[in-house]
């Protein structure tokens, strides 16, 4: 069986995040990392494979350089390979050229199974899984708490806007799974020391025959118009509570605003 | 003027307060058509006090039995037939999907999580609500999910109709199975999403969320968990406020032993007034606040629980 898992590079949410003059996220202002949402996606396909006989997972990324980071990890946490899809057009790419470029990666691995984070942690649209279903013809089961692959079927527990269910798909399928899935495992020495000698793949738009003008910032669908830092909140009053003042304050506070 | 199409959200056979928001918007660009899945006949009243003239309705059986591609395929084949000049949907979870479905399909610019609308753009709120972007779609139809509280419904009535969709859904081509499906319980409290007020503990709740509660109940107001809480297993998943769980933008947040940790804040950092109660003055989340109360939520709760109820008397 082969697992194609979606990983990808973010900024740090702990550091500044800022935009570049072109309205995109600036990947240098702050540090990258592995979107821990996908960390919960490696390891749900790592606890497949160790379920099963002959299970290989191929960690997937689209991204600059420094993407090799986030394979890296995901190689060190315990997938068999890596592909790294790498090209200076793709910059500025929308959510429907990103789908088009992991979907025909996709359809060149043949995979039974694509597993993806909720969402990322820097974009955090949620639609990729989605897009990937609708552009392979494949059946999606999002938003999994679990993951069980059971001969030519996936299922999982979905906790969804309103019903908890279980969802079922025929493989080939893509699921996404939540940071409900279970903690992600860090990776061991052994596994650091095993990642050295893991085969990473570059390709890029050219392996995929795709056209350089149908991805990137000028074929996107949307524009972005302006960005502007949130601006700074005066610092608020803080009441150390001392025999009931701060209740006192927080009453106050709630009749003066009207909350009552 | 053109047909703009909303994906009314209904809960408890009622329309809910998003919907009204996202007519109020539908309206600065064009006359808003609503779609229903399930029966609607008992909805054009409000539907139609907000302006929907045309209620499309979407009943079938395949809705319950596969997941989301039915509402997709029916809300492809609407929009094929009546040729909006946007989508707006509430952003659930399960309207990214079906909004990323549809903008594969349409070949359509997709913007989510929008607060605000206009006929000149969006407003997103991004990065744990410390940028604002302003974007436009720029080809193709704008498929636009918002988030709820971006403005106060308005209504504007007409006589509402209902259609049926006249669509056609096919179970062979219909995607992942539903095998099983239980409602979530509702817990008496308004939505978490949805409520003006939002009463939140975390970890330095202990576990015991009565206060937390008994608040929550007084002011009206919806109950929400910190993850830290969440992953304790003191508070069902679906109430966690952060980038994982639920994003909130009410009126007013109270967040209680909760220290403010960025997933967190990227859950609640645009509610319009934010109050917290933490016994540590160094937690991060009394950057954010407008009144901070340095001190135990196990005291200071009941008293403004109390407080409250004389005040209100």
């Amino acid at each position: 069986m082969k697992i194609v898992t979606l990983v990808k590079h973010v900024p740090d949410a702990t550091g500044d995040r800022d935009f570049a003059d072109d309205g995109t996220v600036d990947r240098e202002a702050a540090d990258g990392l592995l979107s821990e949402l996908d960390e919960y996606a490696v390891e749900q396909s790592l606890r497949v494979a160790e379920d099963g006989d002959d299970v290989e997972i191929i960690a997937l990324t689209l991204g600059p350089d420094d993407a090799a980071d986030a394979l890296k990890k995901a190689l060190q946490m315990g997938c068999s390979s890596a592909v790294h899809i790498n090209d200076d057009h793709v910059h500025g790419s929308d959510a429907l050229a990103t789908s088009r470029i992991l979907a025909a990666a996709i359809t060149k691995l043949a995979p039974d199974l694509v597993v993806c984070g909720m969402a990322s942690t820097d974009g955090t649209m949620g639609v990729v899984p989605a897009m990937l279903s609708e552009r392979l013809g494949w059946p999606a089961a999002t938003l999994g708490v679990d993951l069980k692959v059971s001969g030519d079927t996936v299922s999982i527990r979905r906790d969804g806007d309103t019903a908890s269910q279980t969802i079922e798909a025929t493989l080939p399928a893509i699921v996404s799974v939540t940071d409900q899935s279970g903690e992600a495992r860090y990776p061991s020495m052994k596994g650091i020391m095993a990642a050295k000698k893991k085969k990473v793949d570059e390709w890029d738009l050219d392996d995929l025959d795709i056209d350089a003008d149908e991805v990137g910032l000028d074929a996107a669908h949307t524009k972005v118009t302006a960005t502007a830092p949130r601006p700074p909140k005066e610092a608020g009053r803080v009441v150390v509570d001392d025999n009931g003042s701060g209740a006192a304050a927080l009453v106050d506070f709630l009749s003066a605003g009207k909350y009552l | 003027m053109s047909n703009v199409i909303v994906v009314a959200e209904v809960h408890d056979g009622h329309v809910t307060k998003p919907t009204l928001e996202l007519l109020t918007l539908a309206r600065r660009l064009g006359d808003p058509i609503a779609v229903v899945f399930g029966p609607a006949a008992d909805l054009t009243g409000v539907l139609g006090e907000y302006g929907a003239a045309t209620v499309v309705e979407v009943d079938d059986p395949l809705l319950g039995q596969y997941l989301l591609t039915p509402q997709t395929e029916a809300l492809a084949q609407i929009i094929s037939a009546r040729e909006p000049a946007a989508v707006l949907m509430s952003a659930t979870m399960d309207n990214r999907e079906i909004a990323g479905r549809l903008a594969v399909r349409f070949d359509a610019g997709l913007i989510t999580e929008a607060v605000d609308v206009t006929a000149e753009g969006t407003v997103q709120s991004v990065f744990a609500g410390n940028w604002t972007v302003r974007a436009e779609v720029t080809k193709g139809l704008p498929i636009i999910t918002v988030k709820p509280n971006t403005c106060a419904p308005e209504a504007a009535p007409v006589d509402a109709t209902v259609e049926p969709a006249g669509v056609s859904l096919d179970a062979a081509t219909s995607g992942a199975r539903i095998t099983a499906s239980e409602e979530k319980r509702a817990s008496g409290r308004p939505e978490l999403t949805e409520a003006a007020i939002v009463v939140s503990g975390g970890r330095g709740t202990g576990g015991d969320f009565s206060a937390v509660e008994a608040l929550a109940d007084e002011l009206g107001a919806a109950v929400g968990a910190s993850r830290a809480a969440v992953d304790a297993g003191w508070y069902p998943h679906s109430y966690q406020v952060g980038q994982t769980g639920k994003v909130v933008s009410p009126q007013l947040y109270i967040a209680n032993g909760i220290s403010g940790a960025i997933q967190h804040r990227a859950g609640m950092q645009t509610s319009k007034a934010i109050v917290a109660v933490n016994k540590d003055e160094e937690a991060p989340i009394f950057e954010l606040v407008d009144l901070g109360i340095v001190g135990d939520l196990h005291t200071v709760l009941p008293a403004v629980t109390e407080g409250v109820r004389k005040a209100k008397s």
